[in-house]
């Protein structure tokens, strides 16, 4: 198999595993606990804590362990808006991940005010666009680091720079999933007062992530329960996660530099071929400001559903998009906020590569997609 | 052969799937995602739903064959379910499960045929297809009591040639001992009784919440032209119905006629419901070749054929027969063969 679908999910790294293990078995205690066994476990979850920190230029305290990705996000939104703090409304993209868009939702149906705000065909939103939406009952601006349909880089740090010029009360959250393994994360210099990271994209756990909350934050815990996280997220902690996370974090750092080269240079080099290679095929992805490692273009004439099947019987994945639940292709929001229309959106397939992408796969994978559409059309 | 599968999680077309892998063939499944709530939700009752596509997804893992989902949902609103609330509308009975048929599982799949490189379409229907001297017929399924040619009745030559229905050769029974022997859950399934959107409930609920518009208020008359009540719209009506009238006249009253231009629900004694002619529309034949003269014709799915003629697009029974609702298929039989089928535009007394 040739796998080019790393944006939803990526094989784990060397070493992840074998660092989790003891804490499944021998370390198995909760880390809430008073006798030696729970003080174990409850080392490696903060050791996991740091060392996370140290690689955001976070504060300990400021990482929150949580379920993922869709958590984090919720927790950002919900927390924020649910929070005892007067103002509750939430300023967002119309290209942000489900986990967003649809905690916005449940918001606005709950009657926060929410507004989620437009891009344009390359799906940039605008500092200058955002703060139109922005007003004196703002809490929150919510815009996504890498877009993971198109890989499309917002300049996080110059929205944050410009929302708390307007008004340093209004607090920023970025969802930066698809942007651990290619850009440098420092919430310092993005400006941002939450970020959230997801294990499972660059390596490391499924069902381990983390919120970065800066300090003085107030939120409303989504999960109540024991007060696990200072209160902030409550359950017992899955420390092997939250040391495979750790892990992985810092295998991902070591290796930023050549994956933002190589992995670059397959995608550039794959990329290259079926632009060649196909009539009239189209970029979604932006010539530039984007990810190292994400690739979506229309092919005209020929529909997603099907080239997806056709490659996976070639021994191919890829995907239309981001994972539905059902399995089939449904229509990408982002590329019809980005001005498609459902037809072309149905024409568009995302090819993503990773950590373990290799620069002969990806010409034999571009070698067979330019045929099957060939065959398609 | 490569075969595309359509498996809605059912035991019929897990079974079809089973039959051909064993036979050699390579075999793709597919499920169908037909329609989705107002929150995308999968319909929970009916042929096609998540705990169904779940159940197809695990059949096709334990055949160790490729599966999808494809996405007709598009499709299936324009060309079943608005063209129900139609006919509603319209005072006709429709079937959607036939207009599925035709429109989407054999039209659109078929057509994909070449995507996926297959050479035929297999579907879990109880109904036979044979190669004659004179290309493919098309005959009722081996178990009568299941038999569902009637709702197939529409196929010709072009789909027929490319579509195989290996557990039209099996009866239920048997169907489910293969099922059983090889340890799938859908083995003992319930059979799925209700139109997929509309669930468990009144069709009449579907209407009001998704087409409210289809409920103009009118008169219920009888036959004489007398008023005898008002209803809330002619949706809400078919030819044939006797309960949930909301009008009291001592002996038993029927729907006998519905009038959409004047929203008007005519009434009528048993005897008053009596069709001696039906006119027929998108009449097809499965081997091409029209037919007329005396014909067998069966105008409901679990009915038995009877005798009538056929001249042109107007069908004469016999003997007049009761409750033949516009919207309705009639298949016309000869023996077990199927020789075609067609949509009843509307009657006479």
């Amino acid at each position: 198999m040739i796998y080019l679908d790393h944006a939803a999910t990526t094989p784990m790294r060397p070493g992840v595993w074998d660092a989790m293990a003891p804490f499944t078995r021998d370390v198995f205690g909760n880390s809430s606990g008073v006798h030696e066994v729970s003080r174990k476990a409850k080392n490696a979850l903060e050791e996991a804590r740091e060392r996370i920190a140290g690689l955001v230029g976070a504060q300990p305290m400021e990482i929150v362990f949580t379920s993922g990705g869709t958590e984090s996000d919720n927790l950002a939104l919900k927390g924020v808006a649910w929070s005892p703090a007067p103002r509750n409304g939430v300023v967002t993209v119309a290209t942000e991940h489900e986990a967003v868009l649809e905690t916005a939702d449940l918001l606005e149906r709950f009657e926060d005010p929410v507004t989620v705000v437009g891009v344009d065909d390359h799906g940039f939103v605008t500092p200058a666009d955002l703060l139109a939406a922005v007003d004196r009952n703002t809490a929150l601006v919510s815009v996504m680091l890498v877009n993971n349909e198109t890989g499309l880089i917002q300049d996080v740090a110059a929205v944050a720079t410009a929302v708390k010029a307007h008004d340093p009360d209004v607090l920023v959250h970025t969802d930066a999933v698809q942007a651990f393994s290619s850009e440098d994360l420092d919430v310092t210099e993005l400006g941002i007062d939450m970020m959230t990271i997801t294990g499972h994209k660059f390596g490391g756990p499924k069902g381990a992530g983390i919120l970065y909350v800066r300090q003085g934050t107030v939120l409303e815990p989504v999960l109540h329960g024991g007060g696990q996280e200072l209160g902030r997220r409550s359950g017992t902690h899955d420390v092997s996660s939250a040391v495979g996370l750790a892990t992985a974090m810092e295998l991902a750092v070591a290796d930023r530099e050549r994956f933002r080269t190589e992995v670059g240079q397959i995608r550039d080099d794959f990329e290259k071929r079926l632009m060649a290679g196909i009539d009239g095929a189209l970029l979604n992805t932006p010539e530039a400001n984007r990810s190292s490692h994400h690739l979506n273009m229309r092919i005209p004439g020929v529909r997603n559903e099907t080239l997806l099947m056709r490659l996976d019987q070639a021994g191919i994945a890829a995907s239309a998009g981001s994972a539905c639940q059902s399995g089939a292709a449904t229509v990408s929001h982002v590329l019809e906020a980005m001005g498609l229309s459902a037809d072309e959106a149905r024409e568009s397939v995302r090819f993503t590569f990773g950590w373990t992408s290799t620069p002969d796969e990806a010409i034999d994978a571009a070698d067979t997609v330019v045929e099957l559409v060939g065959k398609l059309r | 052969m490569r075969a595309l599968v359509a498996m809605s999680g059912g035991v019929d077309s897990s079974v079809a799937a089973a039959l051909m892998r064993d036979e050699g063939h390579d075999v793709i499944g597919v499920t169908l995602k037909l329609w989705s709530g107002p929150n995308g939700e999968a319909p929970t009752a009916g042929c096609c739903t998540v705990s169904d596509a779940e159940d197809a997804r695990r059949v096709a893992a334990e055949l160790g064959i490729p599966y999808y989902v494809l996405d007709y949902t598009d499709d299936f609103k324009d060309g079943v379910v608005d063209r129900f609330v139609a006919d509603y509308a319209s005072g006709q009975t429709p079937n959607p499960c036939i207009e599925c048929n035709r429109t989407v599982k054999f039209d659109r799949l078929l057509n994909r045929l070449d995507d996926f490189e297959c050479d035929i379409l297999v579907t879990g229907h109880h109904a036979r297809i044979r190669e004659t001297g004179d290309g493919w017929a098309l005959l009722r399924g081996t178990d009568t009591a299941k038999d569902q040619s009637y709702v197939l009745s529409m196929l010709t030559q072009a789909e027929l040639s490319r579509t195989r229905l290996p557990v039209g050769e099996l009866t239920k029974k048997n169907v489910r001992s293969i099922a059983a022997g090889m340890g799938m859950r859908s083995a003992h399934k319930p059979e799925s009784m209700e139109i997929c959107f509309v669930g468990q409930r009144d069709y009449r609920g579907f209407l009001r919440d998704h087409a409210p518009d289809v409920f103009r208020p009118g008169k219920l008359i009888d036959t004489s032209g007398t008023e005898l009540g008002r209803h809330d719209g002619i949706a809400g009506f078919t030819v044939g119905q006797r309960r949930g009238l909301g009008v009291a006249v001592g002996e038993p009253r029927f729907v006998v006629r519905i009038e959409p231009e004047t929203s008007l629900i005519v009434l009528g004694r048993r005897d008053e419901l009596a069709v001696r002619d039906a006119d027929l529309t998108q009449l097809t034949w499965t081997n091409g070749r029209a037919n007329g003269g005396s014909v067998m014709a069966q105008y409901r799915a679990h009915g038995e054929p009877v005798p009538g003629t056929l001249d042109g697009s107007t069908l004469t029974f016999a003997t007049p027969q009761n409750a033949v609702a516009p919207g309705q298929t009639v298949a016309f039989y000869d023996g077990e063969s199927v020789l075609g089928g067609a949509l009843i535009a509307g009657t006479n007394l």
